[in-house]
């Protein structure tokens, strides 16, 4: 009875009586979640448009933080380095298209999941050739200073990662919604080849949804490497965002940032009331089992898209 | 073929080649007349749809090659082009089963058609107001998503999302498949009618052989890849192989059950 006490009902016990702390640990968890969902939203967008699993996002966004620390190193001012890696990401997404989607073009789906596995070696590899593989520091100048609202303890750099990541899904939303490009984007996630009868240039498609989920993974890339330095485990959250996108739905943009969201509370709620009770590390395992109770009852995610069945 | 216009597509001796290995057409040589409506018909497996594809450039996404002969659209070599770059061009399929955009609404859907025009919103905005005029249907239901409205009225949105490109010619494949007699005929009425007032040529692959050559002026029957047989609409309904094989009739009366033949009469075109 006493385990059963400890498991069930003393955590809600905690989480009632302390509710600062409380919400402490949910705000937390939230702005880890977004870090998740940032990551988990460039595989979303190559995911929908080509339908291809891009295994290289992760490398992508230690490509980017690569690229930006690398430059800064060299006395180029933040804003004209953050400029130049968007090129440099925009020009990798012409690269991809042309060194490894084209000539790859009506392969099954798994010969370009491994060709992207092929892409993770090559970046990682190219990387480190032009920056070096030593653990850098990034500071662009987002404050990080904390500061208390109410008696909870908030992070300046948090909120600053926060407020970006929702910027960036608005700006991907009108753009999928409102713009010609992002309907065809759209449309080429339906169905390719109705979307190439009436004339949508594939090619174009891929350029362009690589370039934005190369910027994606730029603007992950600071997030991540402002906050624990730009190292090669940094590749490594991208295995963190797959559960996240088993949890949203591999197609959904909203579903990237929710699925994030929840598993970020998720964990960080797990580990501080159930943690002490299974001797901790709670946060390292939460995210798979989640997706793997989804995976067995809701595969589609939370908001995959439904497939449509006519009757 | 005896017309006495300037062909706007020509299709010569073609061969086409699927995964390097398939031999599916072999040899298939039409024409389709500035203006006019020509029906391809054939059963399953004749080859309609890949001589289509062939036309629309869209056999590449299936590992389907153009072999031999050439292909001309208003005298220009196009076999060599891509779909988008054959759109721009004015020649647009519109594919066997709808395909329509599902997660996409109506609009969305007609909107997607005009990706490669160059013109701006006022010109997309004016078409889009034509093919609702078309397809009064389609405005009610424009915000509707594509997936959840009925089979005629995807075909509509199929056809209305071609329209929106301004094509000069559309290959419409298979559009009767699985719609209720008098649907079809309201949009093999809509298909004449884009092609008298818009003047759209349609380059028409069908299995209802009897819609075929009613809205068409002139045919061709493909078979195993080959075209058996081809005159204008007149003449082949009034052949007596075309109504054995294609038509379901034969001889001047109804037959009932009891005097069916056990045996077809061999085909000519194939001694």
């Amino acid at each position: 009875m006493d385990i059963l006490y400890s498991f069930l009902v003393a955590p809600f016990v905690d989480m009632w009586g302390y509710p600062v702390f409380f919400a402490e640990v949910v705000i937390n968890g939230l702005l880890t979640g977004v870090m998740y969902s940032l990551v988990a939203l460039g595989f979303v967008l190559i995911f929908k448009a080509s339908g291809v699993f891009n295994f290289a996002q992760g490398v992508m966004v230690l490509f980017a933080a690569l690229t930006l620390v690398g430059l800064m190193e060299h006395g180029v001012p933040v804003w004209l380095a953050l400029a130049l890696t968007m090129v440099v990401m925009v020009a990798l997404a012409f690269a991809i298209e042309r060194l490894m989607l084209r000539p790859l073009v009506n392969q099954p789906h798994i010969i370009l999941f491994m060709a992207t596995i092929g892409l993770t070696f090559f970046l990682e590899g190219f990387g480190e050739l032009l920056w070096g593989s030593n653990v850098k520091k990034l500071d662009v100048g987002i404050p990080n200073e904390s500061f208390e609202v109410g008696g909870i303890l908030l992070n300046q750099f948090d909120l600053f990662a926060a407020v970006t990541a929702a910027a960036l899904v608005g700006v991907l939303v009108v753009f999928f919604h409102k713009t010609a490009i992002g309907r065809a984007l759209r449309a080429v996630a339906d169905d390719h080849q109705a979307a190439l009868s009436v004339g949508i240039p594939l090619k174009t498609i891929w350029v362009v949804v690589w370039s934005v989920a190369g910027i994606v993974a730029m603007v992950a890339g600071i997030m991540w490497g402002a906050k624990s330095g730009v190292q090669f485990s940094l590749s490594l959250i991208a295995l963190k965002a797959l559960p996240v996108l088993i949890l949203g739905g591999f197609t959904s943009v909203p579903g990237a940032i929710i699925g994030g969201l929840i598993i970020g509370v998720g964990e960080k709620i797990g580990e501080i009331y159930w943690g002490p009770l299974v001797g901790g590390a709670i946060e390292n395992w939460f995210a798979y089992v989640l997706a793997l109770v989804f995976l067995l009852f809701r595969p589609q995610g939370l908001f995959g898209e439904r497939i449509i069945e006519r009757v | 073929m005896t017309n006495n216009g300037t062909s706007l597509l020509a299709v010569n001796n073609i061969e086409v080649i699927y995964d390097r290995v398939i031999l599916v057409l072999k040899g298939v040589s039409l024409e389709v007349p500035e203006g006019g409506i020509v029906a391809l018909l054939g059963a399953n497996g004749a080859g309609k749809t890949t001589t289509l594809k062939a036309i629309s450039n869209l056999l590449k996404a299936e590992r389907g090659e153009v072999t031999k002969g050439s292909i001309e659209y208003r005298g220009e070599r196009v076999d060599r082009l891509t779909p988008s770059d054959l759109v721009k061009r004015g020649v647009i399929q519109v594919m066997e089963g709808r395909h329509c955009f599902e997660h996409l609404t109506v609009e969305e859907n007609l909107l997607t058609g005009a990706y490669s025009r160059g013109d701006g919103r006022a010109g997309i905005q004016q078409d889009l107001e034509l093919v609702y005029s078309y397809f009064p249907k389609l405005k009610e239901r424009r915000h509707g998503q594509a997936g959840y409205i009925s089979g005629g009225e995807q075909q509509m949105t199929a056809l209305g999302r071609a329209l929106m490109s301004r094509p000069k010619m559309i290959l419409l494949d298979e559009p009767s498949m699985g719609l209720a007699p008098q649907l079809v005929e309201e949009i093999f009425d809509i298909v004449k009618r884009l092609n008298q007032n818009e003047n759209v040529s349609f380059l028409l692959a069908e299995q209802n052989t009897n819609m075929a050559l009613h809205y068409g002026q002139y045919g061709y029957i493909l078979e195993n890849g080959r075209v058996v047989m081809d005159g204008d609409s007149k003449a082949l309904s009034a052949n007596e192989d075309v109504k054995e094989f294609y038509l379901g009739v034969s001889g001047e009366q109804r037959k009932s059950f009891r005097e069916f033949k056990h045996y077809r009469r061999r085909k000519r075109w194939l001694s």
